[in-house]
């Protein structure tokens, strides 16, 4: 009997005790600094390796199709169109010399996983994952992201002296075929194949 | 005031239906302070900050919810009740109003000068128990009549500890009449009924620790008849869905949650009223008048809802054992040694 009272008593205290050690902490705690970022007014800094929209910075691309090629979505899209000698494309900012027109490098967003894994085979590193995370769009198009510096007319130019100058090179290649020796036509240099697959 | 708007307007319905006004425009406004309270401090507890979008740190927020709500498609579901589905808020909201009628606001304003105030209040507050039975029965769904059953129980038994808490207090003020009550308590702090009300002091000293179990005891059977956490079985979410009230959407919905707001507040004002002075300021004379005794009985109940939210997010829920446990075994009990004592002391 003794014991059951002061069991019953101990309860009442030991509630009566926790809830207020409950409620002072809960006190304290109106009082902490909150652990809330206000997203869009407030934003934390990335990590410095952070993977998100890709950037292509056109100018030093050579259209060699590596990224495309290690895309696991296949979400990059190049076509390349070859150059004539008597043009100069101009160089990369590592020095390598142009040789093809980049006409379309399209990259649609909306595939793309993030997984870097273009970026590590571009031998003039233009194509790198910034940091910019908001481009959310309405209109899934709009995802569809053109690089390219190209005009159509320019395009269409470009194809066109391609075209003349592979004709000029068949031709000639022809000419020598049917021309008993071999070395008549040294002017013309091979045609850059190596650095063009699949265009 | 009653006296005044009958040399007004003549002795009739008029004067009464004015005089209920008041309590309806302050159970309004501050139910959209309380639920913008309530956000504030469970965020701050949690280390949140809550609303800070919709105006200065989202004071428009409780507006905006309350649009959104007038703006809801009102659901009935096809096999309830639609009749007691539809009647079932309005009872629960109307019930808590009534409690508002015995309220004294201030010296010059109650709503109903009765002399049996508290009383009326324990018994007009029952009809929620009703209206809670008819909502949970209505949406013909398991959950809500779990909920509603648990709620009817529960608040019967909480009844009991509240209403001999009350009496306490009455014994000491010898009177029913919130106002009466309140008057009674002039002079301070010290005077108020939780530190013995005016009596000698030798008494006072004797009767402290069982006015202030009362006050305590009091407080914490309103908050279970209130159905605030941690009491709250009757819409525990993890269990019930939400309780009486799953059905429930739009404005129906809006009117059980002003109902329980409003309930947090009578429940609060009438410990105030017994225990803590009402009206009367803690400063004796100074501060003191109609115009401040309604402040100050607002910030009193204020103090103790805000009392019931700190409550509500610190305490888990209680099971319905130790529910019942705490009602039955521990409260009345000690209500009982708490009448008893006061008694003695009273006739001593």
């Amino acid at each position: 009997m003794a014991t059951a009272l002061k069991i019953y008593f101990t309860d009442i205290y030991r509630a009566l005790y926790t809830v207020a050690v409950g409620l002072k902490l809960t006190f304290l705690h109106l009082f902490t600094p909150s652990v809330t970022i206000q997203y869009p007014d407030v934003k934390l800094k990335l990590p410095e390796r952070a993977r998100n929209r890709l950037y292509v910075n056109i100018d030093d691309c050579i259209g060699c199709d590596q990224c495309s090629m290690a895309c696991p979505v296949d979400c990059i899209t190049i076509q390349t169109i070859k150059s004539t000698p008597d043009v100069d494309l101009g160089t990369t900012s590592g020095g390598n010399k142009k040789r093809l027109y980049v006409s379309q490098f399209d990259i649609d967003i909306a595939k793309c996983c993030y997984c870097g894994l273009c970026v590590y085979p571009c031998p003039t590193e233009c194509i790198v994952m910034t940091d910019v995370y908001e481009f959310a769009e309405f209109d899934r198009q709009n995802l569809l992201y053109n690089f390219s510096s190209m005009t159509p007319a320019e395009i269409t130019v470009a194809k066109e002296k391609a075209k003349k100058a592979e004709e000029e090179a068949a031709a000639k290649k022809a000419a020598a075929a049917a021309a008993p020796k071999p070395p008549a036509a040294p002017g013309t240099p091979p045609p850059a194949a190596p650095t063009t697959p699949g265009t | 005031m009653q006296e005044l708007l009958k040399s007004f307007l003549g002795d009739n319905a008029l004067v009464y239906i004015i005089m209920g006004v008041p309590p309806l425009i302050f159970i309004l406004l501050y139910a959209l302070v309380t639920l913008y309270m309530e956000m504030k401090v469970s965020a701050h507890i949690q280390d949140r900050v809550a609303y800070m979008r919709t105006g200065w740190h989202g004071v428009l927020q409780p507006f905006a919810d309350i649009l959104k709500l007038i703006q809801k498609e009102d659901i009935i579901p096809a096999q309830a009740d639609k009749l007691l589905f539809t009647l079932a808020p309005y009872l629960v909201f109307t019930g808590t109003y009534a409690g508002f009628a015995a309220i004294p606001f201030s010296e010059g304003y109650i709503g109903s000068n009765i002399n049996l105030g508290v009383f009326y209040i324990v018994a007009a507050s029952s009809i929620v128990v009703a209206g809670l039975l008819m909502s949970g029965w209505a949406s013909n769904n398991k959950w809500s009549l779990l909920g509603a059953m648990r709620s009817a129980a529960q608040i019967v038994s909480y009844e009991i500890p509240s209403a001999l808490a009350i009496l306490v207090a009455v014994m000491i003020t010898g009177s029913l009449n919130l106002n009466d009550v309140s008057k009674f308590q002039e002079g301070g702090l010290f005077n108020w009924v939780v530190f013995g009300g005016p009596l000698p002091l030798l008494q006072k000293l004797a009767i402290i620790p069982f006015t202030a179990t009362a006050f305590f005891i009091l407080l914490t059977a309103g908050i279970a008849e209130a159905n605030r956490t941690p009491f709250d079985l009757p819409e525990a979410e993890s269990e019930l869905v939400q309780g009486f009230n799953t059905e429930y959407s739009g404005m129906k919905f809006a009117i059980f949650y002003v109902a329980e707001y409003a309930n947090m507040f009578l429940v609060s004002a009438v410990a105030v009223c017994l225990f803590l002075g009402g009206w009367q300021s803690p400063f004796g004379s100074a501060l003191s008048g109609p115009i401040w005794g309604v402040f100050w009985i607002v910030i009193k109940g204020m103090a103790f809802v805000f009392f019931q939210i700190w409550l509500r997010w610190t305490l888990p829920r209680l099971r319905v054992d130790q529910l019942m446990y705490v009602s039955w075994k521990v409260m009345t009990p000690m209500l009982f040694v708490c009448v008893f004592a006061v008694g003695l002391i009273l006739v001593l």
